[in-house]
């Protein structure tokens, strides 16, 4: 396949969803992270989670649950606009 | 048998797997050169950078860190983990698509210029050499722990060892030996934390006993009643803010790591690389959810064990009498009464360092000899994967980017070759130096490195690939703020265990300590490098038409 020098149309469309997912997916990573954990830990330590405090777990095991669920989720959804896109050639192929 | 000979045995048969693997993938690796990791699995890969990635301070120290900070370890057990995430979503893809060998490369093809490439490399060097102190260290206590020789000794046998398996291995082949090794490191750290899980709580499995039983909550009360902090109770040990610092230091930091980024490299495709990181994290995260549990576990054996206990028969079990002979566990029965007072205050008659208690746990849950063993082995592979790794990765800083690429561009192979093998014998000896005179805890010096990776490398390569009208000059001008920035506030924080100072010439930056000092160099890094790229010419057209290329879509055989 020839390298394109410049994006097209379609590959633009690709960046922009590409873009929206990784925004998407950080906003849980920072809100988990550093709110759930850090700034909210306070409040949220008075929540009893099974034997331990809410902000407790998510601080030492809840995170690192969710950082595999986000990496998961952009490996998924990443291969589901690949297919999107391979789509789109073709039709364009096709005309 | 005694322990010490049981993991001696042990020890040595998982070394003789590593070399023997390392050499028959190495003969294979010839024939098929660069491509030499193209076509191995997804999965394979995982385990091999969960292998470099999980160094001796994630097996040996970070257990230890988390029990003695309680809440505020999860500095450690967030900042390791979430990293990844800004790794596997931002750079990872990316720079797999840009396909090049080395992170210096990226950034002197990507700005276009060899000063740059030269920055990269220097900070490569020092956030390398910062690392592998910490795997030294590492190394040193489990050797002179089972050979019971003063921990300088053990330094300097796990210095030729260490030594020894970087030159063997060489860039290509280590991935099959890493792969291995993650697997001596997980049932290493595993095993002992189920027996240790079953005996405390009577649920085996440690990462559902650690919030299912109230072993947590036993331990908060044990620690209130010894006059500790509380366990679970947030910004104990650390501010609020240092604990905000210090994660993102350790994020930004780890997706800013030369040696883990150079293992995207080696998958076949893009896609490829978005699922090795996958396997990745659920390989890194098997341990990341164990090690909280086994320090929460250790801590309370431990006060068990020892807290208001005779200091004639505590100093009688086996375990304590082998550790205080490497100086690392002491105690001082400052008030003669023949009983060990454990808290925190002034009257504390116990000193632990941190690095013993994962590897002391099996022993002080009186777990079989075997068990000890293993976990020795275990903490050698952590240090061993990563220091091999890391040794490899500082070496063509040096020999590749700045000896061929800037100052010998017609280096023979054999010249390269010798300039590499020196680069490595230097590096070994600061390193050796360093982990024999640390300034902290094995996780405590590899948390500097990180600091040094988010000032420096992260922002250049993360705006090398979003903002296109990011220039040489504003990259240059970014990395060498950050890290100088850095460098000059670690030093002057911690100058007391590094130049020898009376005390530290300054205590925080504005509160911030050393280990999270690194995100206020990674903002200057941010601002300053956009500020001098707008102020600078854009970036020529073949290196936008560059840009343009890394973020066009590479359709994987397997979509199709």
């Amino acid at each position: 396949m020839e390298e394109k020098k410049t994006l097209d149309e379609r590959q633009k469309w690709y960046w922009r969803k590409n873009i929206r997912f990784i925004l998407g997916l950080l906003v849980v990573w920072a809100v988990v992270a550093y709110g759930g954990a850090i700034l909210f830990a306070e409040p949220l330590s008075n929540i009893q989670f099974f034997g331990v405090s809410f902000s407790f777990w998510i601080a030492q095991q809840g995170s690192i649950l969710v950082f595999f669920i986000l990496i998961l989720t952009y490996a998924i959804r990443m291969d589901r606009l690949d297919k999107e896109y391979a789509q789109l050639l073709k039709e364009d192929k096709e005309g | 048998m005694s322990v010490e000979a049981i993991t001696i045995t042990l020890v040595v048969i998982t070394f003789i797997i590593y070399t023997a693997i390392g050499w028959w993938s190495r003969v294979r690796d010839t024939s098929s050169f660069y491509v030499a990791g193209q076509n191995i699995p997804a999965v394979a890969n995982g385990a091999a950078i969960a292998a470099d990635w999980m160094s001796a301070a994630s097996f040996i120290s970070m257990a230890g860190l988390v029990a003695f900070l309680g809440y505020d370890g999860t500095i450690y057990l967030m900042g390791w983990t979430g990293g990844y995430v800004l790794l596997a979503l931002l750079l990872a893809p990316y720079l797999r698509k840009f396909g090049k060998f080395t992170v210096p490369d990226f950034i002197g093809d990507r700005f276009y210029s060899s000063s740059a490439r030269t920055v990269a490399a220097i900070a490569t060097i020092f956030i390398s050499l910062t690392y592998i102190s910490g795997q030294m260290r590492g190394v040193g206590i489990v050797f002179s722990r089972y050979l019971q020789v003063d921990i300088v000794i053990g330094v300097l046998i796990g210095m030729a060892i260490v030594g020894f398996f970087a030159l063997l291995g060489g860039m290509k082949g280590v991935t099959w030996t890493q792969a291995i090794q993650y697997f001596v490191i997980i049932i290493a750290f595993l095993i002992p934390a189920f027996a240790i899980s079953a005996q405390l709580t009577g649920n085996p499995i440690p990462q559902l006993s650690f919030i299912g039983s109230d072993i947590v909550e036993r331990l908060s009360q044990i620690q209130i009643d010894l006059g500790m902090t509380e366990y679970m109770e947030p910004f104990t040990n650390l501010s609020m803010l240092n604990v905000f610092m210090m994660t993102l230091a350790l994020m930004a930091g780890t997706a800013g790591l030369p040696h883990v980024i150079v293992r995207f490299y080696t998958v076949k495709s893009v896609r490829a690389a978005r699922w090795s990181a996958v396997w990745a994290i659920i390989f890194i995260g098997l341990l990341y959810l164990t090690a909280p549990a086994v320090g929460a576990f250790a801590k309370y054996n431990l006060i068990d064990t020892i807290a208001d206990q005779p200091l004639e028969e505590v100093q009688n079990i086996d375990w304590v009498n082998k550790w205080e002979t490497t100086g690392l566990l002491e105690f001082n029965d400052e008030n003669g009464d023949g009983v060990i007072n454990y808290t925190s205050g002034d009257d504390n008659e116990v000193m632990i360092d941190g690095d013993i208690i994962v590897l002391s746990t099996p022993e002080v849950a009186n777990l079989a000899p075997f068990i000890i063993a293993l976990v020795a082995a275990g903490g050698l592979a952590a240090a061993l994967s990563t220091a091999s790794g890391l040794l490899i990765t500082m070496t063509s800083a040096v020999s590749h980017d700045i000896y061929y690429r800037i100052f010998n561009k017609n280096a023979s192979e054999a010249q390269r070759l010798r300039v590499g093998r020196i680069t490595l014998f230097v590096a070994l000896l600061v390193a050796a130096y360093v982990g024999i005179n640390p300034p902290g805890f094995a996780g405590e010096v590899v948390a500097l490195a990180f600091g040094l990776g988010a000032a420096s490398l992260f922002p250049v390569i993360l705006l090398g690939i979003f903002d296109k009208r990011m220039n040489k000059e504003g990259a240059i001008a970014g990395i060498l703020t950050g890290l100088i920035f850095t460098l000059f506030m670690i030093g002057t924080i911690l100058s007391e265990s590094i130049f020898g100072t009376d005390g530290p010439l300054i205590e925080s930056f504005f509160g911030i300590n050393a280990q999270g000092v690194g995100v206020v160099g990674m903002l200057l890094n941010f601002i300053v490098s956009f500020i001098v790229s707008r102020m600078t010419a854009e970036p020529p057209k073949e290196i936008q038409e560059l840009i343009e290329n890394v973020r066009a879509p590479e359709i994987d055989e397997d979509i199709k």
